[in-house]
């Protein structure tokens, strides 16, 4: 073999190697963790996170515009503290809501973001007090079956399936 | 300085594990000499030659190649003692991988910074020496057992070392190639000047041309002289190797139990 | 010794003893290549060579390897994800999976036999025919002239090659989920593209592939220095070489995953 064409041929291996790598990076994946310096982090507690999982996504009128980062559960008001990274662009009044919600029936749960009408601007390291728990199907279920067998006699209304925590 | 020791070992012992493989071994080789040292396979020879490489350490004694001790020097004094010397192996260890040229030009590109004409001339020069100008361009694949032990010792002088070390260069030869080899081996060492180690157990080829033989038997020198001495020898081992002799002091028999006990004929009698 | 307790107790002990000790010389080895690495890569055609040898001739057994786990992986998982009617996730699941496991441990299991296997023979025969001993007499160290440069080829090429297989994978469910299936090509590639995650899923991949090029390089050059200097010593050796990568490959891929994917 002449050194000249092992040059050419490895020259082409590597060339191939890194195509396939650009196919991967570029084509085939998305660089959805945004970079750590053009996020805030805003955190939420909710009652209950369903199946929520780290990284995610955070939606806004179905766009995605950031992840969840953390998890954790807090052992004073034994309620899920979650935090996340929202793109620097966007901007939410200190009113605006979240809510845990799953894409189609049995898909992945994301936090969707509902904006209020606050003048004022959540700030990094905000935290969003409205918030709304997974529906936990579960839960929904025999909440559904309870009501029905309820409905021969009193017309008592059931609780909400989710729990607004409106504080001011 | 003609007489100034190559090679020097004094009361040399090497052990693997609990066994010695070599006692008390003590001999000196001087500029311009060429030493056989001889004895039967598993006495101990090419372990000798390891230790004079530096690729064994002796466990006690001292190993003085050019009258630094092989055996306290440290990898890179080790390396740079190496340069001064060239090793033969038993059957040539060419790169097989690289053509006669580029393995007679390895050490030259390896150790030195020559430019390429030069290191084309050195080459040329050194496989005109052993007669294989001819193959130069030949893989080691294409060469016949004696044309890739003369290129390996082409490669060996390619730097013209002050030591030369020849591990059973007879060993598989034709008689031609033998002869040939063995004319290659004083005519190299004459003119290069150093001094030569053979290990061999071909009595012949080597009496004819070496100055000092050293006979090991089980790791220790039996008898040691010049050709002629070792050809007058009376010492029973001595006789036995070179005249070939099947019994005498190296039983034909390996020590085991008697034969009829392991057929089992003494058992069925008592 | 004469206790029999003491004897089967030292017989239990013996493989465990052993392989200690093996462990031990490899880690030592381990750092004398990375000591004579300077000079192999300095002297940038050696290591190009071993390259040539490891990661071009890979390439075949590679790509088509690649191509046909992709179409299986596309085969199977359309069978089952059509029962839920989620035929469209169909990218996300052979693009997932080729780039965080397939790609990097079929790779290396296939460059552990195709690539490890020859290097372990060939420096066991270099061996064995005492070409090693020869360079060491010429004062030239063998593992910065010859192990050296084959570790770092077997390093470089290792991610480049996983990186090909997992794209000749994806390309190969490509072809079995939209041309032969009939999935929609454009859901195809958005729902796979907005599903994986280029830190978090391809470039831990790759870091993956990085660790099972160094496990491997260093397993097939440290058994064929390691190889006894004999035709079965060599044989021997070589086979050592792909099971010890195998275990190794999995073993380490359990661990990384464990690392990397923890929690999620």
């Amino acid at each position: 073999m002449k050194r000249g064409l092992i040059d050419f041929w490895v020259g082409l291996f590597v060339m191939a190697g890194v195509a396939a790598l650009l196919f991967l990076a570029f084509k085939v994946s998305s660089s959805s963790t945004l970079v750590a310096s053009d996020t805030y982090t805003l955190s939420a507690n909710f009652e209950n996170i369903g199946g929520l999982k780290a990284r995610a996504p955070i939606k806004s009128s179905g766009v995605v515009i950031g992840r969840v980062t953390g998890i954790t559960f807090d052992p004073k008001t034994y309620m899920a503290k979650v935090s996340f990274a929202i793109d620097k662009r966007y901007q939410f009044s200190r009113d605006t809501s979240a809510s845990i919600l799953t894409s189609g029936l049995l898909g992945e749960q994301y936090i969707g973001l509902e904006p209020g009408a606050d003048d004022r601007m959540l700030e990094d390291g905000g935290r969003i007090t409205i918030t709304s728990s997974a529906v936990v199907l579960e839960q929904l279920i025999s909440r559904f079956l309870f009501s029905k067998a309820q409905e021969g006699g009193s017309s008592g209304a059931s609780e909400p399936a989710s729990n607004h925590a409106l504080e001011k | 300085m003609s007489d100034h020791a190559v090679v020097e070992l004094d009361r040399v012992r090497f052990a693997y594990g609990e066994a010695d493989v070599l006692r008390d071994v003590s001999f000196t080789v001087r500029r311009g000499q060429i030493t056989a040292i001889m004895g039967g396979s598993g006495s101990g020879k090419t372990t000798l030659l390891r230790l004079i490489g530096g690729q064994l350490q002796a466990s006690a004694g001292h190993v003085r190649v050019d009258g630094e001790d092989v055996g306290s020097l440290g990898e890179t004094a080790l390396y740079r003692l190496r340069r001064k010397l060239g090793m033969l192996f038993q059957f040539g260890a060419l790169f097989t991988d690289l053509s006669v040229f580029e393995n007679v030009a390895f050490p030259l590109r390896e150790r030195t910074g020559l430019p390429e004409s030069i290191i084309r001339d050195l080459v040329l020069m050194k496989l005109q020496a052993v007669g294989l100008r001819g193959a130069a361009q030949l893989m080691p694949s294409e060469l016949s057992g004696g044309m890739a032990r003369r290129v390996a010792l082409a490669r060996a002088i390619a730097l013209d070392p002050l030591l030369m070390l020849y591990d059973e260069p007879f060993t598989g030869l034709d008689p031609i190639s033998l002869s040939v080899t063995g004319k290659l081996i004083r005519e190299l060492n004459d003119a290069l000047g150093g001094a030569s180690i053979i290990v061999t157990h071909d009595v012949a080829e080597s009496l004819a041309i070496v100055d000092q033989v050293v006979f090991l038997a089980d790791g220790v020198i039996v008898a040691q002289g010049s050709p002629d001495e070792v050809r007058a020898s009376d010492h029973p081992f001595v006789r036995q190797f070179i005249n070939g002799e099947t019994d005498g002091p190296v039983p034909f028999h390996k020590p085991a139990v008697p034969f009829g006990v392991e057929l089992g004929l003494e058992g069925a009698r008592g | 010794m004469a206790n029999p307790v003491v004897k089967l107790i030292s017989r239990i002990g013996a493989p465990f003893t052993d392989a200690l000790l093996k462990l031990g010389f490899a880690a030592r080895f381990f750092v004398a290549v990375l000591r004579h690495s300077p000079i192999a890569l300095l002297r940038f055609s050696l290591t190009m060579r071993e390259i040539w040898f490891a990661g071009v001739l890979s390439v075949l057994i590679i790509g088509v390897s690649g191509l046909f786990v992709g179409m299986v992986l596309a085969l199977q998982g359309y069978d089952t994800l059509v029962r839920f009617g989620a035929s469209s996730s169909l990218g996300i699941l052979v693009a997932l999976s080729l780039v965080r496991e397939l790609g990097p441990v079929v790779g290396a299991l296939l460059f552990a036999s195709r690539a490890g296997s020859a290097i372990t023979a060939e420096i066991g025969l270099m061996k064995a025919t005492e070409q090693l001993s020869a360079m060491e007499m010429m004062a030239v160290n063998p593992i910065a002239r010859v192990v050296a440069p084959r570790f770092w080829g077997g390093v470089i090429s290792m991610p480049l090659l996983a990186a090909m297989f997992s794209a000749m994978g994806i390309i190969g469910g490509y072809l079995v989920g939209v041309q032969l299936l009939g999935l929609d090509s454009g859901s195809f590639w958005s729902q796979m593209q907005a599903s994986v995650d280029l830190r978090f899923d391809v470039i831990n991949g790759v870091i993956k592939s990085v660790f099972f090029g160094i496990a491997v390089s260093l397993i097939a050059v440290f058994e064929g220095y390691d190889a006894p200097p004999t035709a079965e010593g060599v044989s021997g050796a070589t086979t050592r070489t792909v099971v010890t990568s195998a275990l190794v490959i999995l073993g380490l891929d359990v661990l990384l995953t464990a690392f990397m994917f923890r929690g999620v």
